[in-house]
């Protein structure tokens, strides 16, 4: 009991320590936004378990959680397909915004980010030939297979990127060569679906426009290990993301060895992305708005700070885009990456607006 | 200062050193043996031999592209050595890890540092890197060791600010706190003075030149500024793109036309004296005869230099400031060995300089016992109706517009 207390003591201090170093007024509005992002985590989580086609109030969810009345519709609504989508918002939001953090650190881009780059298209492009294949040959594909087809078509994309990053210096140019591959994905991925009209490919039109419907507990208890093991070791790179913010050289000199580094960051952010496209499809703006948001929210730049409040972040921001894409238009869902593009689409033009007026 | 310089591979550094090539000593805190820096295995120069004692500043100086970029990311690992070792501390570098080297060589670099959302205090903090524990927490020595560094780089009114607003010597300072905090033996700095005033650039080089005194921090940089590195540096290394061209203390770089023939200056010089770059002397026959001494014609010199108006001046004496400057810049001087007084031979030399001149300008408002036969020459060149000025300004009426 006092070994857990002073373990928790312990994470406390070295949170505030961190920041103390510039201040009191930093830690405090830290310790604010962290509040804030919490509570604001716990009300969208609330609301969506309650709010649907079918409305239940938050009072009877004791009941229907704990109580034996399993055969009940609320009871089915709530356990077989609001709670399994809900920690798929929360877990694959709060990898994704992680993802677009390492990338625009890798890239030293601030509008780098999963989906501009064409990684999750290059994902979405691996696991729709694999289900294409695989539910062809009259099988259904499992979710490792799905992960594991998506990590493979988002290192390729990220490859293809890396090369031709290194063979022009220009941000711009970047984000265009990321597009285009996203583009080429996207049309071969549609090539795919529209020759392939077995009726189990019929769902996957929904799922190559981004979306959490549909998650299953099996779903969930792949994801979750998977994106709370890599986000985990995201925040073990904290010092040296740190260090490589002042560039190469620096990171360098302070001890950091890049070769290895850069290696993590984009085995770290592929894998993160990939996970989220194989269940969720690709999922436009989160990656690049939510780290902004973030930095915003929390004034610094400090990785210690910055992840897990990106992953926090994430979190919030796909639990409302989610609930937006279910109730707004209810019974019929709009696509997820429509919200989160609405969302996500205006911030980052503030973020070009405000780094051209400083520059 | 610097103890032992081996012999450097191409021409000579001046004189010569007994303790060459003989090596290990307890107290080098930095050296480099057979070195040879390039990329992709290509070496670009060869045979850096250096040996540095604790508390020396080196300058590197050579033309843009010469390799001292290079030999600076060599020393900080950034480049592997194509050949041969540096040693720091008697450990070779090439066998220590990245994290034992940041305790020891701390880098300052130009190109703009762009980081986000970070205070100075926060771009300072980063130099206890190699120091914290996994999560780069700073506990209370790292803390005692930023604030020190801020205060001796008087920075610290600076750490609540944004490093991206501040201005540039203000962001050089910092950065070099940041290099301080790392608590390194040897600094390395790439043309820290680029984009400085002068004034910062000043400050930066006396606080450099203070911690490599009084906390024996080997400084190890490449310089723009000649005059700078000739007056800073206990050990100049000039390097031309192929090799080592020279080494050794300044005052055996800056001699004669060393600086000249290395930098392959042909439209002026390097005035190891004033420390200054000169235009040559104006082509042509002299214009204006100008009567100067005791520094008086430095002024007229110039502004004659910038008109592009050929000049002889006289009668001077060597080793006087005007003689001095005046041999880069006239056409024509008449001298006399310092202390003497005014031959009649050379009173004649310059009356016939002068007959030929459309102009006078005279410098000196009196004359003294050494000098008392250039009041002679004014009073001639008076009396046989020449035009005499007393100020450059006034020559564009004699000269009229000049093609």
């Amino acid at each position: 009991m006092r070994g857990a207390d002073s373990a928790v003591g312990l994470a406390t201090t070295s949170l505030i320590d961190a920041s103390l170093d510039v201040g009191d007024r930093r830690t405090r509005r830290h310790v604010a936004c962290f509040i804030l992002l919490g509570l604001a985590l716990i009300v969208l989580i609330g609301l969506n378990v309650a709010v649907g086609s079918v409305a239940i109030p938050l009072t009877d969810l004791p009941g229907l959680l704990f109580g034996g009345d399993t055969g009940s519709t609320a009871t089915q609504i709530v356990w077989s397909i609001r709670l399994p989508r809900l920690v798929a918002a929360l877990v694959l939001g709060g990898g994704l915004a992680l993802s677009g953090f390492l990338l625009q650190t890798f890239f030293n881009n601030p509008i780098a980010g999963p989906f501009v780059l064409g990684i999750s298209s290059g994902a979405k492009l691996m696991v729709s030939i694999l289900m294409v294949l695989v539910a062809g040959a009259g099988h259904s594909v499992n979710s490792a297979a799905m992960i594991a087809a998506a990590f493979v078509g988002a290192l390729a994309s990220m490859g293809l990127v890396m090369v031709l990053a290194s063979k022009v210096e220009s941000m711009a140019m970047l984000i265009v060569a990321g597009v285009m591959i996203g583009y080429i994905c996207s049309a071969i991925t549609d090539f795919i679906i529209t020759f392939a009209s077995d009726a189990s490919i019929a769902n996957l039109h929904n799922w190559s426009m981004g979306s959490f419907s549909g998650t299953s507990w099996a779903n969930v208890q792949i994801m979750t290990p998977v994106m709370l093991v890599a986000s985990v070791l995201v925040f073990f790179l904290a010092k040296p993301i740190g260090a490589y913010q002042l560039g190469e050289h620096y990171a360098h000199n302070m001890g950091v060895n890049i070769r290895l580094f850069r290696v993590a960051l984009v085995l770290l952010s592929s894998l993160l992305a990939a996970c989220v496209t194989a269940f969720a499809g690709p999922v436009s703006f989160v990656g690049i708005a939510v780290p902004h948001l973030i930095r915003w929210l929390f004034r610094t730049a400090k990785p210690l700070i910055v992840i897990p409040a990106c992953f926090l972040g994430g979190a919030v921001f796909c639990l409302g885009c989610d609930l937006i894409a279910r109730t707004a238009f209810a019974p019929t869902e709009i696509n997820l990456s429509s919200v989160t593009a609405v969302f996500g689409a205006p911030i980052v033009i503030i973020i070009m607006l405000r780094r051209r007026r400083r520059a | 200062m610097v103890r032992s310089l081996t012999a450097p591979p191409v021409a000579s550094t001046g004189p010569s050193d007994p303790d060459h090539g003989s090596g290990a000593d307890a107290t080098a805190a930095f050296r480099a043996t057979q070195l040879s820096v390039g990329y992709d295995g290509h070496p670009l120069i060869d045979d850096i031999d250096l040996d540095l004692e604790p508390g020396t500043v080196l300058a590197l100086i050579g033309p843009n592209g010469a390799g001292k970029s290079t030999i600076l990311k060599t020393i900080a690992k950034y480049l592997a050595a194509i050949h041969g070792a540096i040693h720091i501390d008697q450990r070779c570098v090439a066998d220590m890890t990245n994290r034992d080297l940041a305790r020891k060589v701390a880098v300052v670099l130009t190109d703009g540092l762009k980081p986000d959302l970070m205070t100075c205090y926060d771009i300072v903090a980063t130099g206890r890197y190699p120091h914290t524990g996994r999560f780069g927490v700073l506990g209370p020595e790292d803390r005692a060791q930023v604030r020190q560094a801020m205060d001796l780089l008087h920075a610290w009114e600076l750490r609540d600010r944004d490093f991206g607003q501040i201005s540039d010597g203000q962001k050089q300072r910092v950065l070099i706190a940041r290099a301080l905090a790392q608590e390194p033996q040897i600094i390395v700095l790439d043309e820290p003075t680029a984009y400085l005033d002068v004034r910062y650039k000043l400050e930066l080089l006396a606080i450099l030149r203070q911690m490599a005194k009084r906390r024996g921090i080997t400084v190890i940089m490449s310089l723009h500024e000649l005059d700078m590195a000739q007056k800073i540096a206990d050990l100049v290394v000039v390097v031309d793109g192929k090799s080592v061209v020279a080494q050794g203390p300044p005052s055996t770089i800056f001699r004669g036309g060393r600086i000249d023939q290395i930098f392959g200056l042909t439209d002026g010089s390097y005035d190891p004296l004033f420390g200054s770059l000169e235009f040559g002397a104006p082509v042509g026959d002299p214009e204006v005869f100008v009567i100067a001494g005791g520094g008086s014609g430095i002024a007229t010199y110039r502004a004659l230099q910038q008109r592009a108006v050929p000049f002889a001046t006289g009668v001077l004496h060597e080793a006087d400031l005007d003689h001095h400057l005046a041999m880069r810049l006239a056409s024509r001087v008449i001298a006399e060995p310092a202390f003497e007084p005014i031959s009649d031979a050379s009173l004649d030399q310059a009356r016939q300089s002068m007959a030929t001149c459309r102009a006078v300008i005279c410098c000196l408002d009196q004359f003294g016992t050494i000098n008392a036969r250039n009041q002679e020459l004014l009073d001639e060149a008076r009396s046989a109706g020449q035009t005499v000025l007393t100020d450059v300004s006034q020559l564009d009426q004699v000269l009229g517009t000049r093609a």
